[in-house]
Formats: structure tokens, sequence, C-alpha cells
């Protein structure tokens, strides 16, 4: 008997090899279409919605559009129409707003984190952890007593408000990654700075934050996606008109009965694209980045 | 071949295991302190003033221990409790198995499949509200919604989906799933990547089927990761208002509620902030212990390393 056929008849593999690849292929195949057919269908749905020309006053649509037309975009565009009169504003604020966390976000965990990681202020891991004691009340409930101190310290109806509650909740989990981010970084790199006279502020600039850069880049994308995602403080700590954001104008539409649920689906495409335009353009730092250098190089 | 699992599951790849300093190096002195004073400043005023404070406020306003009596006589409480714990549970679990075994798809060498991922990684990226609201149009208008116009297409009668708590709850579980997947499955791709591939080499040669291979290799080397990410979603998940305000809003009469909504009703709507916050606070029980098993798990894979 010879061993391939021992090996035929005692392997683990039964059924043929091209069969065999042709089952794995297949299969990837199907499960692609899948995953096709459930990362898009609300996608889909909000171009349906918004490319229909009647969804100023119902929405009898189809699985196709039956006439789609570009009109909303155009309205948007000249901002020509009572309901959306104030929207470029809005979403000038959510900008602002975005931009601030972002930028707060990567400073301050930055900051936070070469001081734990690397200055090794504290018990490693004893500060980054309290940190996520912030969680410890889910944020829409938190923001009740959020609004008292907001009064107390003077700063509602306050764009900064927002940026403080948004930074708040982004950096604990903004430092967790850049700290073990950091972790690739040998800290030979340091002292060999260190002896040749450069402070812990040259080397946070000059070593540390060129090399994180990944970490950072995942970070504020994580930041600013977590400003674009929030809702509730915007609706609860703004009230005035020139204050309000996008997310807030579509939770408008959203309470109104009669509201047009086309100018409504357009508007949060525009809002969608910032968000997936940066997130793309840095989208090999995020896997890295999030998973603290998981990928080499 | 000796691999430290530890060390790999705490994503250091093993080309940098440097024998690094001492874990501590002795209490901080002179220019270093300071130093590290200032810059852990900035972090430190913010959580002091808009976390730590805030905090302590609700634990004040929630302290009344008739506010819980009241909570436990409300059903509606008793429900969105019920409820809160069969989101979190569910959609966490569920989102964190699928982004583990996914992400062994995407590791796939095929160039559709990384053109596909950047298709999944879609409902990340895409803002809450606008992504909520769309699930929202795409279920409630009955019968002309997205969903009921396709299963029509395939003769099946229209549903009216937000007539069940349980059907309504399953649409936001749903979308929680839909949304955060690709954040963990992204995670789960780069630990994967870590894991050198001489370890499934070696495992294949001596005979390993793949799912032996993923039992005995993959999920050894990720379990670290996946506690960790586990906790991390789970604790955020409590607070996860978005899919039950926009997508089922609760209906039918707060049967689709989650703690996190309902406490926001009663503070806005009913006028009772005080309840509000104490329902915020009735999820503590649960919350608390997931903390401290993050903050342990944070500690204690460190002092592995």
């Amino acid at each position: 008997v010879s061993e391939t056929s021992i090996a035929r008849k005692y392997g683990r593999r039964r059924i043929p090899r091209r069969l065999h690849w042709g089952l794995i292929e297949g299969g990837s195949l199907l499960l692609g279409a899948l995953i096709l057919v459930w990362s898009l269908t609300p996608v889909y749905n909000m171009f349906l919605v918004a490319l229909d020309p009647s969804g100023h006053n119902e929405f009898a649509y189809d699985i196709w559009p039956s006439h789609p037309t570009l009109d909303v975009f155009t309205s948007l565009w000249q901002a020509d129409d009572e309901d959306i009169r104030d929207i470029w504003p809005a979403f000038g604020n959510s900008l602002y707003i975005g931009c601030a966390v972002t930028v707060l976000t990567v400073l301050i965990g930055s900051l936070a984190s070469f001081a734990i990681g690397r200055l090794r202020l504290g018990r490693d891991w004893t500060l980054s952890s309290t940190a996520f004691a912030t969680y410890v009340i889910p944020s829409s409930i938190l923001i009740i007593p959020f609004l008292r101190v907001m009064h107390i310290y003077g700063l509602v109806d306050n764009p900064l408000s927002v940026i403080a509650a948004e930074v708040t909740f982004a950096t604990p989990y903004a430092i967790l990654v850049l700290q073990y981010y950091a972790k690739l970084i040998p800290s030979e790199l340091d002292d060999a700075a260190r002896i040749d006279g450069a402070s812990a502020l040259q080397v946070y600039l000059h070593i540390y934050l060129p090399l994180m850069a990944p970490a950072l880049a995942a970070v504020g994308t994580y930041a600013l996606l977590f400003a674009w995602n929030d809702y509730f403080y915007q609706y609860m700590l703004l009230f005035s008109e020139r204050h309000t954001t996008v997310a807030m104008a579509l939770e408008q539409f959203f309470d109104d009965d009669d509201a047009p649920w086309n100018y409504m689906m357009a508007i949060a495409i525009l809002y969608a694209l910032p968000p997936i335009a940066i997130f793309y353009a840095l989208r090999r730092y995020m896997a890295s980045g999030l998973t603290a250098g998981g990928l080499k190089g | 071949m000796s691999v430290n699992p530890a060390a790999l599951a705490t994503q250091r790849p093993l080309a940098f295991r440097w024998p690094g300093l001492p874990k501590w190096r002795g209490p901080l002195h002179g220019s270093d302190l300071g130093w590290a004073l200032a810059f852990i400043v900035p972090y430190a005023a913010v959580f002091v003033a808009f976390a730590l404070y805030p905090i302590g406020y609700a634990l004040w306003m929630g302290g009344d221990p008739r506010l819980y009596a009241e909570l436990l006589a409300d059903p509606r409480y008793v429900r969105a409790a019920i409820n809160t714990v069969a989101f979190v549970g569910l959609a966490v679990n569920v989102q964190m198995i699928l982004a583990l075994l996914l992400s062994g798809f995407f590791t796939r060498p095929r160039r559709w499949i990384k053109a596909l991922l950047v298709v999944y990684l879609l409902p990340w990226t895409l803002p809450a509200v606008p992504a909520y609201l769309s699930f929202h149009w795409m279920l409630v208008t009955y019968p002309q919604g997205l969903l009921d116009n396709l299963l029509a297409a395939f003769g099946i009668t229209p549903v009216f989906w937000f007539n069940s708590g349980w059907g309504a709850l399953g649409w936001d579980i749903v979308a929680d799933i839909w949304k955060w997947m690709p954040l963990w499955t992204v995670i789960f791709l780069g630990g994967r990547m870590a894991i050198p591939p001489d370890l499934y080499e070696a495992a294949a040669i001596d005979g390993a089927s793949p799912v032996q291979r993923f039992a005995h290799v993959t999920v050894p080397l990720l379990a670290n990761l996946y506690v960790i990410s586990t906790l991390i979603a789970a604790i955020w998940a409590f607070g996860d208002y978005g899919p039950v305000l926009f997508i089922s809003g609760g209906s039918p009469a707060f049967e689709s509620e989650v703690v996190s909504t309902l406490g926001f009703h009663y503070a806005l709507d009913f006028a009772n902030p005080a309840l509000g916050v104490a329902a915020g606070l009735s999820v503590l029980p649960l919350l608390v212990p997931l903390l401290i098993a993050l903050m342990r798990r944070l500690e204690t894979t460190e002092a592995q390393l």
C-alpha cells in the first residue's frame, strides 16, 4: 500500500481538492453578497427617500425610485425652501464642534498618555483605567446632572459645553488606544534624547508625536465620528437657533409630522460625507492605530 | 518555538519584545514630576470638571431610596430594565462573535474582499442619527417601507414591525449590531494580523483543520483583546440611546424602551429629573462589575507582559 493511498484513506481531506476549493470560494462569494446587502440596505434607503420627488408630502416609494431626481440637492444648495433655510449654518456649527472635539481629544489624550506611559506617572494602568469611570453612568442619563453643572459654569447654550462633554466621553478610550500603541515605541529612544539634554516637552514634540502618528490619526477619526454621532448633548445643551447643529436639525424633521422626508435624507447623506471622507483618507492607519500596532510597519 | 501568548494577546508583536524598563522606576522626582503633572493636568481638569462632578451630582440627585421604590412600581421601568439587559446582552455578544468570525473572512487574500471591506466599514462611519432615521423609515412606513416592499416582492404580506415591544427592540438590536460591528471587526482584524503566520503553518503541518487552527491558535491569542473589547462594548451599550430613540421610539407604548431612554423621558417628558437619574443609577449593579472587570483586565494583562 503506497503512502499516498494511506493519506487518501485516512487523511483529513475527505472531499476532493477542487470541490473543496469551489466550496470555499463559493461560500466566500455568498458571504460577500450577504455582507453587501447587510451593509448597504439602510444606505440605499436613504437615497431612495432623498431622490423621491414626491417625498415632500408622502413616501409612497417602491423598491426602486420611480422618478429619481436630484432636485432636492439643488434646493439644499440654494437653501431656498422654508424648511432648509438655516441648514448651512447648521453644517458650520457641526463642523466647528467636530473639529474642536477632534483637536482637543488628540491633544489632551496624547499629553495624558505621554505622562502616564512615558513619564510613568502613577502605576502603569491605574490612571487610564480610572478614566474609564467616566462611563459609569449612561451618557444619556448623565446629561441631566451635566446640564445643571453647565448652569453652574455658565456654559449653557454655548457650543463649548457640547465640546467639553464630547471630549470628556471620547478621551478615556483615546488614552487607552494611545497607551497601547506607545508600547511599540522603544523607551530607549526617549532615554537617548534625554541624555542628549532634551526636555520632556521636546521628547513629546519631536519623538512621541511623530512616531505616534498612526494612533493619533485613528484617535482623531474616532473623536470626529464620536462628535458626529452625538445628538443628545447638542440637543440638551444648545437651544438658540444660531447654535443648531445638523444632528439637531435632523431630529426636528423627525419630530415634525409634515416634515419633508426627502430633505431630511438628503441632509443626512451630506452630513455623512465629511467623516466618510476623512475615515477613508486615513483608513490605513485605523486598523494599526486602533489595535495598538497590530499591523507591523 | 517559544511564544508567550500573553504578549501576543496584548497586541505587542513579537518583533518588539525588547526587555523594557522595570514597570515602576520608583517615585518621579524633580523636573520629570513637574512635566508629568503638567501633561496630565488638562485631562485631570476635564475629568474632574465634566465627569466627576456631574457623576457626583447624579449620585446626589438619585440618592433617595424612595425613587427606587417608585421605579419598581412602574411597569414601564420594569420592562425597560428587562429590555436593557436583552439589548446589551444580545447586541454586544452577537456583534462581537460575528466580528471575530468576519475578521477571519476579511484576512483572505482576495482583492474583491479588500474592496468589500471598504463597503462593510460604511455603517461605522455613517453618523448615528441619519443611519437610525433611515432604519426607522425603512421599517415604520407601513405598508410602503422598503422592507415591506421587499417582502411584498416575494409575496409576503407587510408587517407592522413596531406592533410588539420585542419586535421593535429586535430591530433596535439589529441596528446597533449593524452600526458597531465594523469597529470591532477592524480591531480583531488588526489583532489577527499580529499573529505570526508561522504559528498557522506549524499547526497546519501538524494536521490541524481550519476549525482547530481557529480554536487553538486564533482564539487563545485573541482572547484578551476579545474580552477587553467586549467589556468596552458592553459598557458603551448601556449608554447607547440612539437605536431606541430613533428607530422604535420606544413604541408600542414604552414597550421597547431601555433604561437610558426611559430615564430621559422621565426627566424631560414627565418633568421628574430625579427619577430619571435614579433610573440611570439603577443599572450600576450591572455596569460597575463590568467596569471593575475592565480595569482589572487592563492592569493584570499589563503585569503579565
